[in-house]
């Protein structure tokens, strides 16, 4: 304990105001909390309850459920008065609660624990951006709480309301519902939480009870479905996606005069790749993907792409636990039938989540017999030990390994036109603790980083508003209402040191913060880490370069007139 | 004494009552949050109490300000996209006739200054029209995005099928400005 200093007195009585009987008792009540209308606040569901556009996604299409056998595919809308429910839909909801309490500690613990601090309350971006209360993690799980007290615990059952209890009705269902798909599952608020009670597995087992009753949203459902079909989110074919891939083969031979040649579905590989679907086909993220290809070559990597495993992204994730076991068991399966030692991913989100934090009790078991071990890189020798158990090795370990050891040549002055700030993507950073590794690729690759202010950043970053399924375009405005810490956070480094790109290592940042600049900071731009490195990277065998991977001018380099 | 003297001498008041007519659009359980000084943290607030403060000092400085459609932006971008309707949004701006004849109504009426308020009021009217413009421009650029969403995600899917048309780089346009600069793909940038 500190010692008192000497000179320390007694405050002076006159600084104390004692309070008089009648202000002490002020606040007393002996009412009910029922009666002193408590329920009329957070716990009142109608009119509150109102959806609104903008706010929400497009409902699943029967279809998309159809493929993966999920419960009571229809047509259906949330602006809809009758969203068409089984009739015994309660009854679902509610078996479907004890079975997940029964099964899950951490979410019976999660249902228990929570003292109502509020340290979470002011942590979310959506309530940061909204003000709605229903947006402090704290109340969003007090709309699960409130149900659990009533029908799992006595004190509940007995007390009601006064215990924080409410009946389950569709009113509850329908604000479950609106504000279970305005969380992003980002972890933010877990951060804060004395308990360390997670709030995203609260939305996580929401999200499961709503697809029970078939109330999952399309921008989920449907990658799910052409996911389970065709391998990725897209649900582009095999040879559509090698079509795409050498569709970059043609421009990067345009900007670097070097043709490269990946293989794919190669047996006998030593490593296989596997990244985000939205590398291939959107960008700005193709550009990141020709940067993958353009390291793989430069090293000489015995690599091999696959056109069946060709997502590194599952929205089974944000549907429900089997779901996302079913969906990822392919990463597994194809680097087993391939025979590779070990498996290398691209800059995705939750796919780092799934496999940093789920893999050990979900599809190692389907990698058994196969040639998978230790990863080690054939370049460097460096083993990645933290990677034993998966076998899957995050791409910026990877390249920050190869530069620590100074097997890249890099020009950093071809990105001296940009001024970069990074943003740590949720799952990476709060799921697995990736933070210097993306910093000290950037500080090789460019001249100019500027990171944002502490408490946006690291494992308290922003989320940019469109994870979880939720980056879809009928929801824009739920999207920059979550996205404004960010985008303020952003516009704080562009006015203070003229930063002008975004760089992230997340497949849906690169879909979201696009947008999302371009309404906050259009100033700013979005890149993937890969396109900075492949940019500065001096290629064996290239023709003096002119232009960067989009096509623009690098500085001083413009072709001559 | 002047108009402008009376709303300087009582400016931290009005300012901070103006502040509050704005804060209290949002729900109530969320207010103490958003009085909150913590510019990466709280945001909106942040945003909010900034821009209040300095559009009240730039109309008082009289001359037509660049600054203030510059912090209206800064409120406005936030507020297109949250639950209001439009003149919800927007009817903040009135909020401060009704705090400074609230303020300083007696001494308006005792100093006979009752002119100089009501071409006062006329610049607040005026600010109004301002800031439902930048709402209206704020909404617009929210529809852009979402159409040019959809193009962006397409795109490159729609050229290797052969779908998408690009002009060539050397077509010369004929002889009119358009929307698009020679070469460009139609989508955005």
């Amino acid at each position: 304990m500190a010692d008192i200093p000497e000179s320390w007195k007694v405050p002076p009585p006159k600084a104390w105001k004692l309070s008089t009987p009648e202000e002490l008792v002020k606040d007393v009540d002996h009412r009910p909390l029922s009666l002193l209308g408590l329920e009329k606040g957070w716990m009142r569901t109608a009119p509150d309850v109102e959806i609104k556009p903008g706010m929400h996604c497009h409902a699943a299409l029967p279809k998309r459920l159809e493929t993966v056998d999920m419960p009571n595919p229809r047509q259906w809308s949330a602006m809809d008065e009758d969203w068409k429910l089984p009739r015994n839909w309660k009854e679902i909801i509610l078996e479907g609660f004890k079975d997940r309490l029964g099964r899950f500690r951490s979410f019976q613990l999660f249902m228990d624990i929570c003292v109502r601090c509020g340290a979470c309350a002011d942590k979310c971006h959506y309530f940061i951006g909204s003000a709605d209360p229903k947006n402090m993690p704290v109340l969003r799980a007090e709309l699960l709480r409130s149900i659990y007290r009533k029908y799992f615990t006595t004190a509940g059952k007995l007390l009601g309301p006064i215990a924080g209890a409410r009946e389950l009705t569709l009113d509850v269902l329908r604000e479950w519902w609106y504000y279970l798909y305005q969380c992003t599952e980002c972890r933010r608020c877990s951060v804060f939480c004395p308990y360390g009670i997670d709030t995203a597995e609260i939305t996580m087992m929401g999200r499961e009870l709503t697809n029970l009753l078939g109330l999952n949203i399309d921008w989920i459902a449907a990658p799910v479905a052409f996911c389970y079909r065709t391998g990725n989110h897209m649900g582009i074919q095999p040879h559509a996606y090698k079509d795409m891939i050498e569709f970059f083969l043609d421009e990067i031979e345009n900007v670097t005069g070097v043709r490269m040649s990946p293989t794919f579905n190669r047996k006998g590989a030593e490593i296989l790749f596997i990244t985000p679907s939205g590398d291939v086909f959107g960008d700005p993220g193709t550009y990141t993907c020709m940067g993958y290809l353009m390291l793989f070559h430069e090293l000489g990597l015995d690599v091999t792409w696959s056109t069946y495993a060709s997502e590194g992204g599952n929205f089974g994730f944000f549907t429900s636990n089997e779901m996302m076991k079913r969906l990822n068991a392919k990463m597994y399966a194809e680097a087993k039938r391939l025979g590779v030692k070990w498996i290398l991913g691209g800059e995705c989100g939750h796919m780092w989540r799934v496999i940093n934090q789920y893999m050990g009790t979900m599809n190692l078991d389907i990698a058994e017999g196969s040639k998978l071990e230790e990863p080690v890189s054939p370049i460097t020798g460096t083993k990645f030990e933290n990677t034993k158990s998966t076998k899957m090795v995050h791409i910026t370990e990877f390249t920050a390994d190869l530069i620590r050891h100074n097997k890249l040549k890099l020009d950093p002055s071809r990105n001296d036109h940009l001024k970069v700030t990074f943003h740590d993507s949720c799952n990476t950073s709060r799921g697995m603790g990736l933070f210097e590794e993306p910093r000290y690729i950037i500080k090789n690759v460019c001249n100019h980083f500027y990171d944002m202010p502490a408490g946006t950043i690291r494992e308290q970053t922003f989320c940019c508003g469109g994870g979880s399924g939720l980056n879809a375009g009928e929801d824009m405005e739920l999207r920059m209402r979550g996205g404004l810490p960010r985008a303020n956070a952003v516009k704080y480094v562009h006015e203070k040191y003229g930063v002008n790109k975004l760089a992230c290592i997340c497949a849906i940042d690169r879909a979201v913060l696009p947008n999302l600049m371009e309404y906050f900071v259009p100033e700013v731009d979005v890149t993937g880490l890969h396109e900075m490195v492949a940019n500065a990277m001096i290629l064996e065998g290239e023709k003096e370069k002119t232009v960067d991977l989009r096509g623009e001018p690098l500085p001083g380099r413009e072709e001559s007139e | 004494m002047s108009l402008k003297n009376l709303l300087l001498q009582k400016r931290s008041r009005i300012v901070k009552k103006w502040c509050d007519v704005v804060l209290r659009t949002y729900p109530e359980q969320s207010q103490s949050f958003l009085k909150k000084k913590d510019p990466f943290g709280n945001p909106l607030g942040h945003t909010i109490a900034e821009g209040i403060e300095s559009i009240y000092d730039e109309l008082l400085q009289g001359a037509e300000s660049d600054n203030i459609p510059l912090f209206f932006d800064n409120i406005m971008r936030v507020r297109a996209v949250q639950d209001f309707s439009p003149s919800q949004a927007v009817g903040f701006v009135f909020g401060l006739k009704k705090v400074i004849r609230k303020e300083l109504g007696s001494e308006i009426l005792k100093e006979g200054i009752s002119e100089e308020w009501a071409a006062f009021e006329n610049r607040i009217d005026g600010l109004a029209l301002l800031c439902f413009d930048i709402y209206t421009a704020c909404r617009q650029k929210i529809f852009d995005i979402r159409v040019n969403e959809v193009k962006k995600q397409s795109h490159r899917l729609l050229k290797m099928a052969g779908l998408a048309y690009e002009l060539p780089g050397d077509y010369e346009h004929p002889g009119y400005e358009g929307d698009l600069k020679e070469g460009q793909v139609n989508k955005s940038e």
